[in-house]
């Protein structure tokens, strides 16, 4: 903690899939944020690295990245904080690395549509006027809009490392999002979408997709009340059928 | 082009008005990553019945300082407050008073608190609200992470777009009956700015090369408050609460210079106070290198910086490492927002049938030498719309028009045989720097006539540097470097084109300040600079401003 430069190994993989680690090393006073350090690393030593970054203040959710073993946000992740002057960049987990630091997201985003992630209503192309929704009734669902897609929660999820189908925290979460959302009324189309397999059932609840989410969504307990929805609903078309 | 609020509201708009259009939405990030998820403090729209359309365009106009085109605005302000309904049927959690109705706010330069919000996340939840309605329709195909980096004109029609598909660097020609130009601003040639890194001029300066015109590129807005030395923006709320600045004596200094308004004075006043105090050798230095900035002090009010304030302090702490109760936080003013861009009509219609611009690509022009805090967000739905709109009705009366395949095997050379394969050792990412500090320095809150010049003469060399770069990547797959190399290539030509735009407008208006000319000059400059491409640099010509009802006066507050 005592010296002026702060030692930085990243993880690489190239075109041909090798994989290895560069070490670089990074003034203290150029930078603040492990964001600084890998653009001061592009700019100044190798031009090669790539990653992902855009808005720099954690909220378009690009630059996703594992420090010392943790996934965050580097942009956010303030250098000193680490404690070290060691700081090793690896790409997230549970997703394939396309180069360096950057990973595939496509599967994350094919996921999230799956739980039909929008406003579902009858009123189709009327515009004319306000729906109305109380501060209360947003508040139901405030925390879970938060959700910036940045995938930490996926990279935490031990589930997701080992089921390739399980939708995962961030996609789960956008069901309730929407289904707690007072204008909407397609709640029973997006728990049959995910009433599968590869919803809520898979969940341990071992709560690291809360630890890690650098909006404080707290998937893990979206996930519990999503469980319940979907059980409702379960009782609900049993009866049904019962019924004809 | 551009997954942004304009680009993802026009596919929309093109779906629903016509169900046999398809859409390929091509964007360099995927389009929740676009800088619109940034804009944090509202969307003006008149919706009260206290309120009205006149005002709404009055705020606008003299926002503009009179470079608006007045019948564009007067359409303008008529289309925001459906979005705002439509936005709200499609999800987004606007703000709302108890009752459940949505809530309006005050915002810089409004005379009626008309700014529509989502608590300090405006850009924000539109985007993630928008782009939850592109996914209900499978007739949007979404090419992410696709750097488009030509289009092609042929007989005044617009036939392809180029492309490197990112993920796997291969060329990829996209063939359509139109487009929408959606590619956002160009605030990143500058260094210190508020705005995305992705935030690269890509559309103005691949429209310009196509030979669409540009119009008013030299008023570029600075926003007095980027924290030090990220560039984060710290809202105009923070001075709006009581929040002080003060110099390196620990003075407070807008009494010079706003003695009323005080810290609560306009954008561009307030920038040029706090440069002022660092000229005079009064800036604060330390912490951050050799930056001079401001401290923007909040301690007295620290009590109220937990509930009114969340964001700045969570970014103050986030990022600096500073309680904002304690201390002070490290401001300087920070480009912004780009006023200027891609001629079009009313219509989002450029001179190119079939290409449409909307959003910070374009300009109508609305905002004219200063766009109002919160008339960015709504222009991109509003004429976004449109675009889409347009867009998909002339799709549908039109046929495939046929690909020039000379150009596209140009371009592709462009890319591969000359770009890649530079080797004069010049670094890309020097080139940019120095640009974004020629920019700062000389063409920033302050110009000259001998600061432009100096400026022009540095965009040359940084130019004639660029001819000699050598990209060190030379992987196919996720080519970053290539990709700044393309980026700078645009800043370059737009760089340009602000510096002489500035240089041959020899009056301040709005944002733009000439020091040598200090005030405004209706006689020979209440007009467009429209700019086009020639092989040798921009050719400059002016166009009337159209007044309808509000004849220039001067603009005080
Ligand atoms: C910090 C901040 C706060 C703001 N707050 C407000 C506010 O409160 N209210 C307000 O009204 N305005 C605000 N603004 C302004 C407003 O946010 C922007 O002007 C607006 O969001 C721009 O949207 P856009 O769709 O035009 O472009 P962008 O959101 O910039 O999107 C551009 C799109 O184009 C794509 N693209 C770019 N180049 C290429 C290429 N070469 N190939 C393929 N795709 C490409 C990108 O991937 C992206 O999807 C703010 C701006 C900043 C910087
Ligand atoms: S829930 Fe949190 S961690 Fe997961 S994608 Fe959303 S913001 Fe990221
Ligand atoms: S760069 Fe946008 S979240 Fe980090």
């Amino acid at each position: 903690m005592s010296g002026n430069e702060y030692e930085f190994t990243i993880k690489r993989k190239d075109d041909h899939g090798k994989v290895s680690y560069s070490d670089y090393s990074v003034p203290k006073d150029r930078i603040s944020t492990v964001f600084e350090g890998l653009l001061y690393i592009k700019e100044n030593l190798d031009q090669t690295l790539s990653m992902r970054y855009s808005c720099t203040m954690e909220i378009c959710g690009s630059c996703a990245v594992e420090v010392n073993g943790k996934p965050k946000m580097a942009c956010s992740t303030i250098a000193s904080s680490l404690k070290t002057d060691k700081i090793r960049v690896e790409p997230i987990r549970h997703f394939d690395v396309i180069k360096d630091l950057v990973v595939d997201l496509d599967s994350f985003f094919d996921k999230y549509r799956k739980g039909l992630p929008y406003i579902i209503r009858e009123d189709y192309g009327d515009y004319s006027s306000e729906l109305l929704q109380t501060p209360e009734q947003f508040q139901k669902y405030e925390q879970y809009s938060m959700c910036i897609k940045c995938g930490l929660c996926m990279a935490a999820c031990p589930i997701v490392g080992t089921d390739e189908d399980y939708l995962g925290p961030a996609s789960l979460t956008a069901v309730l999002r929407y289904n707690l959302d007072s204008r909407d009324e397609g709640g029973k189309y997006r728990l049959e979408a995910i009433g599968t397999e590869e919803g809520t059932s898979r969940c341990h609840y071992a709560g690291e997709c809360s630890e890690v989410c650098p909006k404080g969504v707290d998937p893990s307990s979206a996930i519990q009340k999503l469980r319940w929805q979907v059980f409702k609903h379960e009782i609900s078309g049993l009866i049904r059928g019962r019924r004809k | 082009m551009g997954g942004g609020l304009a680009g993802l509201r026009a596919a929309i708009a093109a779906v629903e008005s016509n169900g046999e259009i398809t859409v390929g939405l091509v964007s360099k990030l995927y389009p929740l990553r676009s800088h619109s998820v940034a804009a944090e403090g509202g969307t003006s729209a008149v919706l009260d019945p206290e309120d009205n359309f006149d005002l709404h365009s009055y705020d606008t106009i003299k926002g503009s300082d009179y470079l608006a085109d007045q019948d564009a605005v007067e359409e303008f302000v008529k289309l925001v407050p459906e979005q705002i309904y439509t936005t709200d049927h499609w999800g987004c959690p606007w703000s709302r008073a108890e009752d459940g109705r949505i809530s309006q706010r005050d915002f810089g330069g409004l005379s009626f608190p008309r700014a529509v919000f989502a608590a300090d996340k405006t850009g924000f939840h539109v985007m993630q609200t928008l782009y939850s309605r592109c996914l209900m329709y499978d007739r949007i195909h979404f090419y992410n992470e696709y750097f488009a980096t030509s289009i092609s004109v042929d007989s005044n029609r617009f036939n392809a777009m180029t492309t490197i598909n990112l993920r796997t660097g291969e060329y990829t020609i996209f063939q359509s009956k139109s487009l929408i130009l959606a590619a956002g601003g160009g605030g990143r040639m500058y260094r210190f700015s508020t705005c995305a890194h992705s935030t690269t001029g890509d559309g103005d300066a691949i429209a310009y090369r196509a030979g669409i015109p540009l119009k008013d590129m030299e008023f570029v807005q600075f926003h007095p408050t980027g924290l030090v030395p990220s560039g984060i923006l710290i809202t105009e709320a923070a001075r709006a609460e009581g929040g002080y600045l003060r110099n390196s004596e620990g003075k407070r200094f807008m009494e010079h210079y706003a003695p009323t308004k005080l810290e609560e004075a306009p954008r561009d006043i307030v920038s040029r106070a706090m440069m002022w105090e660092i000229e005079a050798g009064r800036g604060v230095r330390g912490g951050y290198g050799n930056i001079e900035y401001i401290n923007l002090d909040l301690t007295h009010i620290a009590d109220k910086l937990e509930e009114r304030l969340p964001m700045i302090t969570d970014i103050a702490r986030k990022f600096n490492n500073i309680d904002a109760a304690e201390g002070p936080i490290p401001v300087r003013p920070a480009t912004h927002y780009t006023m200027g861009g891609v001629s079009v009509g009313i219509g989002t219609e450029t001179v190119v049938p079939g290409v449409f611009g909307a959003g910070e690509n374009a300009s109508i022009s609305i905002h004219g030498a200063n766009r109002l805090g919160s008339n960015s967000t709504n222009e991109c739905l509003a004429l976004g719309n449109v675009a889409g709109k347009k867009a998909a009705e002339f799709a549908s009366s039109h046929g495939i028009p046929d690909l020039n395949h000379d150009k596209i095997r140009e371009e592709e050379k462009r890319l591969w045989e000359d770009i890649m394969r530079r080797d004069g050792g010049e670094n890309v990412a020097a080139i940019r720097s120095d640009l974004g500090h020629t920019m700062d320095v000389n063409v920033g809150v302050f110009k000259t006539g001998e600061k432009l010049e100096s400026a022009i003469k540095t965009i040359y060399e940084l130019k004639e540097r660029y001819s000699r770069i050598s990209i060190q990547d030379k992987s196919n797959v996720f080519n970053t470097e290539l990709q700044w190399a393309l980026e700078v290539g645009y800043m370059l030509d737009l760089a340009e084109i602000v510096a002489k735009g500035a240089f041959e407008r020899k009056e301040s208006r709005g944002a733009h300040y000439r020091k040598d000319f200090p005030k405004r000059d209706d006689d020979n400059f209440l007009k467009h600079t429209i700019a086009t491409y020639t092989r040798d640099g921009p050719r400059l010509e002016y166009s009337p401003v159209r007044i309808t009802k509000w004849q220039p006066a001067e603009r005080v507050y």
